[in-house]
């Protein structure tokens, strides 16, 4: 059992996005528990990428194939899981703060934090105060990610953190923020919970801000 | 894309010296190096040997099949050898090649469907070459017919419109780049190839007027080529070329041939 899972676990930091759909249906037949195949195979292998992103060892493309990878996993096992046993290490909310149309920085973080194992719902770009505060109020987060590319959006950042906490939002809900004009020193000003350099940072953020 | 790597070629001093010397270890190496280097055939050319062409090559294809798997490309226009070295090669090897001349295509495409080897068809006739667009694309669907008549499906065929020096006729290299589109886009199924250094013929920076044609026929629709896979700038622009062009998933080949330090 232990082989086939590290067998899964090396296909999903390898890529071998043929061969992970046959690995997860043996893994699977050979009655192996879909949470565990979750956990131990394909989860696990997103922690190794993550790691080897942040030592400089792969790139985001590669990055990017195994987190299809894992998906691919993911949607051969989903069927067979109750909704009891979904695991989610928390819900993040995401989007790009008002002015500001770039989402690619933000759908990689995106990724990789379902490939984490987290439910990410993506709010898109050119986000509105209302919106934002409307879709937190409903959904009721564990995380807000916050992503900005332009320089001149920095105070809407700034007062989107602001407004969100002088409305409550923020007892059960941490903000990260992110993006290539943010800094740590910014997101500490600002108030932020935290901040990720880059989409492995991300990931640890967030893990960490679950407390884990 | 597939590959088929040149080096070793008797009009190259080094090759011919070689065989004449009976030094195996050149040729090995140009084997390994092509072979490292991602080819996925390995042409073999003794054409300068007038003569004896046949006994040279067959020394050639033993010493490159003792050193990689790699299957061969036989290089040769005369049926005589290539009829001499299929029954020797190990792997199904490519024959490079025929055109539209009775003397090669009726005595070299039997070989062919008997061996069920690939081969490569020269957009050229006994009347001449095909210069304009519209005469390579239409010799294209002779030789099409000819090859599926012998029994040799398109999937098998890889056509080779030709280019001719851009400094003869400047157009020429416009010619062939608007028939491998054509070619493409009138014949699903069928390879297109081309060698590439005819293009470059008497300018200076040769290397740097063959990859940027390379890379223009890579966007028209090429999918084989006759290259020096060791070359980096060459290999690194084709790798290059397809990731542009979406034929290469998340960039991951051109990364892969980076790490191996492949492409400069």
């Amino acid at each position: 059992m232990s082989k086939l899972l590290s067998t899964i676990k090396e296909a999903v930091v390898n890529r071998k996005r043929k061969e992970i759909e046959g690995l997860v249906g043996e893994a699977i037949e050979a009655g192996i528990d879909p949470t565990t195949i979750i956990n131990k195979g394909l989860i696990e292998a997103m922690d190794v990428v993550g790691e080897q992103f942040s030592a400089s060892d792969i790139f985001v493309p590669e990055m990017l194939a195994s987190a299809l990878t894992m998906k691919m996993g993911l949607e051969k096992v989903k069927p067979l899981l109750t909704s009891a046993d979904q695991p989610s290490r928390g819900t993040v909310l995401m989007g790009t703060v008002k002015g500001d149309m770039h989402d690619i920085g933000k759908n990689i973080v995106n990724m990789m934090l379902e490939g984490a194992g987290f439910t990410v719902v993506d709010l898109g770009v050119d986000l509105t105060l209302e919106k934002l505060m409307e879709e937190i109020e409903r959904l009721k987060p564990d995380l807000l990610g916050l992503s900005a590319l332009l320089t001149t959006v920095i105070p809407e950042m700034e007062r989107a953190v602001r407004e969100i906490g002088e409305k409550g939002l923020r007892k059960n809900m941490k903000i990260m923020v992110g993006g290539a004009p943010i800094s740590k020193t910014f997101a500490e000003k600002i108030g932020a919970d935290g901040h990720g350099a880059d989409a492995a940072e991300a990931v640890a953020l967030a893990k960490r801000l679950m407390g884990e | 894309m597939l590959i088929v790597a040149e080096r070793i070629n008797s009009s190259r001093k080094a090759i011919a010296e070689a065989v004449l010397s009976g030094d195996a270890g050149v040729i090995k190496h140009e084997a390994k190096i092509q072979a490292d280097a991602g080819a996925d055939y390995i042409d073999v050319n003794a054409g300068t040997f007038i003569g004896e062409e046949l006994k040279r090559l067959k020394w050639i294809v033993e010493v490159v099949q003792d050193t990689v798997s790699t299957p061969l490309c036989i290089d040769s226009p005369d049926p005589l050898v290539i009829a001499g070295i299929l029954p020797i090669v190990k792997e199904t090897p490519l024959i490079n090649s025929i055109t539209l001349e009775p003397s090669r295509l009726d005595t070299i495409l039997p070989l062919a469907a008997d061996y069920g080897a690939g081969v490569i068809a020269l957009c050229q006739s006994s009347e001449g070459m095909a210069e304009t667009a519209e005469q390579k694309v239409r010799m294209a669907h002779e030789l099409v017919e000819k090859a599926e008549e012998a029994g040799i499906s398109k999937d098998l065929l890889h056509v080779d419109p030709m280019v001719y020096p851009v400094a003869t006729n400047p157009l020429s290299a416009v010619a062939t780049l608007e028939a491998i589109a054509a070619i493409k886009n009138e014949i699903p199924g069928v390879h297109i190839i081309c060698g590439l250094t005819n293009v470059s013929y008497a300018v200076p920076e040769r290397k740097l007027i063959n990859r940027t044609f390379l890379v223009a026929a890579i966007v028209r629709g090429l999918d084989s080529a006759i290259l020096d896979p060791t070359d980096k700038k060459l290999f690194g622009a084709m790798k290059a070329a397809l990731a542009v062009m979406g034929k290469d998933e998340y960039c991951l080949e051109f990364i892969e041939a980076y790490r191996a330090e492949l492409i400069a």
